[in-house]
């Protein structure tokens, strides 16, 4: 009996399950919801049982309740209370009586400060007037890639050679969670979204299956050190290809695709033997160093003809302003900043919560140093990991963003509720699964249109504050730090962030 | 035929111009005076193109190619058939590091040595067996992550001074085979492959493969096979499959 309690292997359950009896018309709905056996029914009693152990708190049986009998709640700990030791002690128990280190999905969930919340925007009063979105025009249109560094006129015209630049309607794209990670309706959604708002959806390092190469014009394809699904149609499909060498989940750790999610359509899609784990090395074995970082960077280049720009994507790490000026001399046209927030990924728990640096820093002092080395126009930066509302946004462009991705603000969108179990293949909300009976809980119809609100919104809500600001461009704010004041910071923060104290 | 001279030619426009020269429909390509140029037959999909390559190309010969056949009449640098998904690359010489990284279709046929890295991350699907016949010896880490495919190491070129391959040997190998020509010290090994006797099938697996190797290097069959041949395994396709555990 799975739900019979074994003293060898157990740790006290996280959550509760309260039932209201009363409530409950036995529909069993919860019991068939439930896809991680922490309710089941028993006949004899006429009565459902939860198994607390099991329960991850994914809320998908409450939601599901047509009565609302269910109620999901966090139990706390019960050992005596200790500071130092709190969520360490089952943490340590699980390492010793499984022998495997815990992973763990959804990034960093630790009190870390949130430099986002220590940020206020400006706004005009009387001196220069706000502008009014709703009936004046109002530009987020983007460019990414590289522009030059000079404008000449020959009769009349600019004389130049821009590169090769993706267009974006909104400042915001879908960050690399590739087909494999999240089901085939989930991609669909997000491809789906991107088309309709004029944004781009990034496959991740999984390869594009071939139904979503419908999206073209919308995708852009990722190469990772494993090179799964790479060839001459995918890096053809996509708009740019992005070289990752780190996540912000998990800085400078390789992927693994357990072999319970490669299925038929998924081994199709990565081009590899089915049931096999899909390992990713940590680093790329041809890259070593910032001459073969340009190396590769140019191999795609070369690939693709020049037609697309190249855009190369790390982790935000104590070196990071260093980093991306050579990442900028290696000839990206793009670089993406993953903060330690940022994680859709699976990773190992020591990792995601202790190794890389907050977004909002990393972000403020690669704009700096490319800034102070003259050399800013010939790279664009998106920043992600942990962008959750469209302040964020506002916020991360005005300290020299000039897009930023979403990925986990995405997944709610969907119906997420963050239960952190992605890398289990058991998503009960059919996001990050690869069972056929769990992925069809989302309906791309529904999903894409959640998608395109929650984009739609966010740009009416930068628009607003940037009207609030005097400002009708998006371009006159990215780096605009006048624009932002710290509150609660030290010092040394603001002059990170290159801000000013609130009232300065 | 169709002749290009690299003499002194940045390799963007030697590139472009043997990509012109494909689109213009010249199938036999012969390029002389090559010397370092980056990338040739990178991405290139057409399958019925021959390159001939006098001189020594520089990295990324063939990355991402998928058809074409490329024949190196002298050395070959590093990252040659990177991520590679169909075709062909005949080196006559040796090749650098990162030989064959993440291939995934064709072969390629070294007559000597290959540097350190060799075969990393090399992967098979369904039909696509990407194959690698070294000729000589190789470095450390080769087959390391090695996912599918075959690898042939001859070590014909073999001396007290030069040994057969390096540390690391297949290291995380979860899939595919390499065959080792001769006796393979067990230390060079990591703990996710062993060695064993190859089977009737790897033993026509190889001929196969040795006598293309033999045919196009003009080496005597017999002599490669007169000696014995040890195939080194992955012990299971998920090496790591109990590292991890559920989180909180």
């Amino acid at each position: 009996m799975k739900w019979m309690k074994n003293l060898k292997n157990y740790t006290p359950p996280a959550f509760k399950v309260i039932r209201d009896d009363d409530r409950c018309i036995r529909c069993k709905a919860c019991v068939e919801q439930c896809s991680f056996d922490a309710t089941f029914y028993d006949e004899e009693e006429n009565k459902i049982w939860n198994w607390d152990a099991n329960c991850v708190s994914c809320n998908r049986c409450a939601a599901i309740c047509p009565t609302e009998a269910i109620t999901v709640e966090t139990r706390g700990y019960s050992y005596r209370h200790n500071y130092s030791w709190g969520s360490h002690i089952d943490s340590l128990k699980k390492r010793a009586i499984f022998g495997g280190t815990p992973v763990v999905s959804m990034g960093n969930d630790k009190p870390y400060k949130i430099y986002w919340d220590h940020l206020l925007l400006n706004a005009s009063q009387v001196t220069n007037p706000s502008i009014d979105p709703l009936r004046e025009p109002m530009e987020l249109k983007t460019f990414l890639g590289k522009k030059p560094h000079s404008l000449h006129l020959k009769d009349g015209k600019p004389d130049i050679d821009i590169s090769p630049q993706l267009e974006l309607n909104v400042p915001i794209m879908f960050a690399a969670m590739s087909y494999g990670a999240l089901s085939y309706n989930v991609v669909e959604a997000l491809g789906r979204a991107a088309q309709h708002v004029g944004t781009f959806y990034n496959s991740g390092e999984g390869g594009l299956n071939k139904d979503h190469y419908k999206f073209q014009g919308n995708i852009i394809v990722q190469v990772a050190s494993g090179r799964f699904g790479v060839h001459k149609p995918y890096l053809d499909v996509g708009s740019a290809i992005e070289i990752k060498i780190g996540q912000g989940a998990k800085p400078g750790i390789g992927g693994h695709l357990p072999g319970e999610k490669v299925t038929e359509t998924i081994s199709e899609t990565r081009m590899m033997p089915q049931g096999s784990d899909a390992i990713s090395p940590a680093p790329h074995h041809d890259v070593y160093s910032i001459e073969d970082l340009r190396q590769l960077i140019y191999a795609l280049k070369e690939a693709t003809e020049y037609s697309k720009p190249i855009i190369v994507k790390i982790a935000a790490v104590h070196n990071v302003a260093a980093i991306a000026s050579g990442i900028t001399r290696a000839g990206a046209d793009i670089i993406c900043i993953d903060g330690f927030k940022g994680g859709t990924g699976a990773s190992p728990q020591v990792i995601r919560d202790n190794v890389g640096l907050p977004i909002e820093m990393a972000l403020a002092v690669v704009d700096t140093r490319l800034r102070d080395e003259g050399i800013r126009q010939d790279i664009s930066i998106i920043a992600s990991g942990g962008i959750r509302n469209s302040m964020d946004v506002v916020k991360a462009i005005a300290l020299g963003a000039d897009a930023v991705y979403i990925g986990t603000a995405a997944l709610l969108a969907i119906g997420c509720t963050m239960c952190q179990q992605c890398h289990t293949g058991k998503c009960a909300w059919g996001i990050t699964t690869q069972d056929p009976h769990l992925s069809k809980r989302v309906n791309p119809d529904i999903a894409s249109q959640r998608l395109i609100n929650l984009l739609d919104v966010w740009a009416l809500e930068i628009k607003e504050t940037m009207g609030a600001m005097g400002i009708n461009s998006i371009e006159s704010l990215r780096g605009n730090r006048l624009n932002l004041r710290g509150i609660d910071l030290t010092e040394k923060e603001m002059e990170i962030l290159g801000v000013l104290p609130a009232g300065e | 035929m169709y002749e290009i001279d690299a003499k002194d030619i940045y390799y963007r426009k030697l590139n472009e111009t043997i990509r012109d020269a494909i689109r213009n429909h010249k199938r036999d390509l012969i390029v002389d005076n090559v010397c370092g140029q980056y990338y040739i037959g990178c991405g290139i999909s057409e399958p019925d193109i021959t390159i001939t390559i006098n001189g020594v190309p520089g990295n990324d010969l063939g990355a991402f190619m998928n058809g074409p056949k490329i024949v190196v009449h002298d050395n070959a640098q590093d990252g040659v058939g990177n991520t590679m998904n169909g075709g062909t690359i005949i080196v006559h010489g040796s090749v650098g590091d990162v030989l064959a990284y993440s291939m995934r279709g064709g072969s390629i046929y070294v007559e000597k040595d290959a540097g350190y890295r060799a075969c990393i991350h090399m992967k098979a699907y369904k039909d696509m067996n990407p194959t690698v016949v070294i000729g000589g010896c190789s470095g450390a880490f080769m087959g390391e992550y090695m996912a599918g495919g075959t690898l042939i190491l001859l070590g014909l070129t073999q001396s007290k001074k030069k040994p057969l391959t390096g540390h690391y040997l297949a290291t995380g190998m979860h899939g595919g085979a390499i065959f080792i020509r001769g006796k393979l010290n067990e230390d060079m090994l990591w703990s996710e492959a062993e060695t064993v006797e190859p089977s009737k099938e790897d033993i026509k697996n190889i001929s196969k493969n040795v006598k293309e190797f033999c045919k196009i290097f003009k080496i005597d069959y017999n002599r490669v096979m007169d000696e014995g041949f040890v195939k080194v395994q992955p012990k299971t396709s998920r090496p790591y499959g109990d590292l991890y555990i559920p989180g909180p």
